[in-house]
């Protein structure tokens, strides 16, 4: 009976770590900017995504690289969310700023072209997206001075540009067919097998600690831990809270706000490829999988109160465990059958039930803490 | 230093600044008087480029700032000392005077508080610590101001340095806004209600309904002016 309740809380803080290690990210961001980012949980996907070509490529090699190339992963997987959050600041979310609501629905037009983008991604888009983007830097670099900058020969020039792409990559598909219009993932969801050092477990009494477990909820610490000290440690970091509590004077200070804007949001997002890392070693890899994690992490960061790390940890781990008490079927079994309340918990004995649930204490809990759990104090606030 | 020439300033469409006319000349302390709502506080968001003026030119040491934003104003030697102080709450003192570093150029910053700025206040070597959102009023005055002295600016723009704050502070306030300028030879635009503080200047504009009205010689400066530009 009690391993099985170790079990439970043990599981509750696995998943309570990927969704904090979620949630940091668009806590950061949220904080900064104001920012609902709708694509956060699209970022995770590509983190997910990102692990599985990796395994693919040195996995592949066997031996030291099957065993190691989680480490090389975890790197690439963060720098290539991280890049792709820097696209949709610069592209999408900067000329925004101050339009919340707009920001919602671009960022969510945004998560579907990216589930899309990945469903459907062949060697034929991506050499006209390729060829697309090299003409619009030719255009920049060496048309577009020597005519004058005409804003209008710009825009005519990448419209132009991204006509000639996609058809040069549709008749390259024509001419070679499948070879390179075949998907590269597809619809399907894809695996990520975990070396064999994280397949096992550590046994602890009568039951086994997983070892992926293990390593998530390792990771998750060695990130917050990361991130405490670069926001509380290095001058980044400084200017980076600086701008959250008050931007227009950080900028009168000198702080290049546009810049500290663009490197929270690379950061907050390259974590998101972190946590795609660690889903991607609990179950199957798919392009649905930021929709999944994206309204529990959203839950994480309001119910532990906006722009606070502390917060936001007790908020994971409890979400996480409740999640998991609840869709575990611990609860009836713990009862008994005589009690009057085991048909209750075994009606919401599933992973959806236990989500209506979880929702709902949310709700109650909303209602009497509206500001989350660790609401900001102090004469700052008072004022 | 600082040149403003023919300004024009709208909200929306109501014309706030007419045809602004200013000049801080380097080394010399310039006060800005006018009752509330005259548009001074707008006057110094605009040339710090917190607002856009629809006409005119603002030039710092002959060049024209305009194309600026506001960080890269700063890093050409503006320091500001807003009105409501503006101290970053929720950041320690140290942190808070730390920031004022980011308006040097790249190369010359150290992460040492130089010691001139506990000299001119004392008080908040005692605060190193504590949170800038829990200091006082007068503290956090003070705190703005060596924030904007840690810039090593050239052109020092303060709003109502004596805005709610008791006599004696106002007073070492005001000291150490002379000594700046005489140690440091930093230029001053200042605007202030506070006669004494206004006494201190070298020159004065008076403002009215959004156009400078009357200019001077700050010792030229009558009472009749007085009357008729500041008093109720």
């Amino acid at each position: 009976m009690l391993s099985v309740l170790l079990d439970t809380l043990f599981d509750g803080i696995s998943i309570g770590s990927v969704l904090l290690l979620a949630a940091l990210g668009l806590a950061i961001v949220f904080g900064l900017m104001g920012v609902i980012n709708m694509a956060h949980g699209e970022l995770m996907m590509i983190g997910a995504y990102t692990m599985y070509l990796v395994q693919n490529s040195f996995g592949g090699l066997g031996g030291v690289w099957f065993e190691s190339y989680i480490f090389l992963a975890l790197p690439t997987a963060f720098l290539v969310a991280a890049l792709g959050g820097l696209m949709l600041e610069r592209w999408v979310i900067r000329y925004l700023y101050g339009r919340p609501l707009e920001t919602l629905l671009a960022t969510w037009g945004v998560s579907l072209i990216l589930q899309q983008f990945v469903r459907s991604v062949n060697w034929a888009m991506v050499i006209g997206l390729v060829l697309w983007g090299a003409l619009i830097l030719t255009g920049r670099l060496l048309v577009w001075p020597r005519w004058g900058n005409l804003p209008w020969m710009s825009r005519v020039w990448v419209i132009a540009a991204g006509a000639l792409a996609w058809g040069v990559g549709a008749l390259a598909g024509e001419r070679f067919g499948l070879a390179l219009e075949e998907p590269w993932f597809g619809a399907e969801g894809v695996d990520v097998n975990a070396p064999d050092w994280l397949q096992g477990g550590i046994p602890l009494g009568d039951f086994q600690l997983p070892a992926s477990r293990l390593f998530i909820i390792s990771l998750t610490s060695i990130c917050l831990l990361g991130l405490y000290l670069f926001l509380q440690k290095s001058p980044w970091g400084l200017r980076i809270r600086a701008v959250t509590q008050n931007r227009s004077m950080s900028a009168c200070l000198g702080i290049p706000t546009g810049t500290v804007d663009a490197l929270t949001f690379a950061l907050g997002s390259g974590l998101a490829g972190v946590a795609g890392c660690a889903v991607s070693l609990l179950g199957s890899v798919d392009p649905n999988l930021g929709q999944e994690y994206i309204v529990n992490t959203f839950m994480v960061v309001v119910v532990g109160g906006v722009g606070n790390l502390v917060g936001s940890v007790v908020a994971a781990m409890t979400i996480g465990i409740l999640q998991d008490l609840f869709s575990s079927g611990i609860l009836p079994l713990l009862l008994g059958d005589k009690n009057p309340l085991t048909g209750f918990f075994n009606f919401f004995a599933t992973d959806s039930m236990a989500k209506v649930i979880v929702f709902a204490l949310i709700i109650i809990f909303l209602q009497v803490r509206p500001a989350g759990m660790f609401p900001q104090k102090g004469r700052s606030v008072d004022a | 230093m600082l040149q403003v020439a023919s300004l024009d300033v709208y909200y929306g469409e109501s014309h706030i600044l007419r045809s602004v006319d200013l000049t801080v000349p380097p080394g010399q302390m310039v006060c800005l008087i006018g009752r509330n709502g005259v548009g001074k506080t707008t006057l110094l968001k605009t040339i710090m480029g917190l607002i856009h003026p629809r006409r005119g030119s603002i030039t710092l040491k002959g060049e024209s700032i305009l194309s600026l934003s506001p960080d890269q104003r700063a890093r050409q030697g503006i320091g500001y000392v807003p009105q409501g102080r503006e101290i970053i709450p929720r950041l320690t003192v140290e942190e808070n005077l730390l920031l004022g570093l980011e308006a040097r150029p790249r190369g010359s910053r150290s992460t040492k508080i130089p010691p001139e700025i506990f000299e001119l206040f004392p008080v908040l070597k005692t605060m190193l610590s504590r949170r800038g959102g829990d200091l006082s009023g007068g503290q956090q005055q003070q705190l703005a101001i060596g924030r904007a002295l840690m810039g090593q600016p050239q052109l020092l723009v303060l709003d109502e340095p004596t805005e709610g704050i008791q006599p004696s502070i106002i007073l070492e306030i005001e000291a150490a806004v002379r000594r700046i300028i005489e140690s440091q030879g930093v230029s001053v635009l200042l605007v202030e209600q506070h006669l004494h503080f206004v006494r201190q200047a070298d020159f004065y504009y008076a403002m009215q309904k959004g156009g400078i009205v009357a200019s001077g010689l700050t010792q030229n400066l009558s009472q009749d002016v007085i009357q008729q530009f500041l008093a109720v």
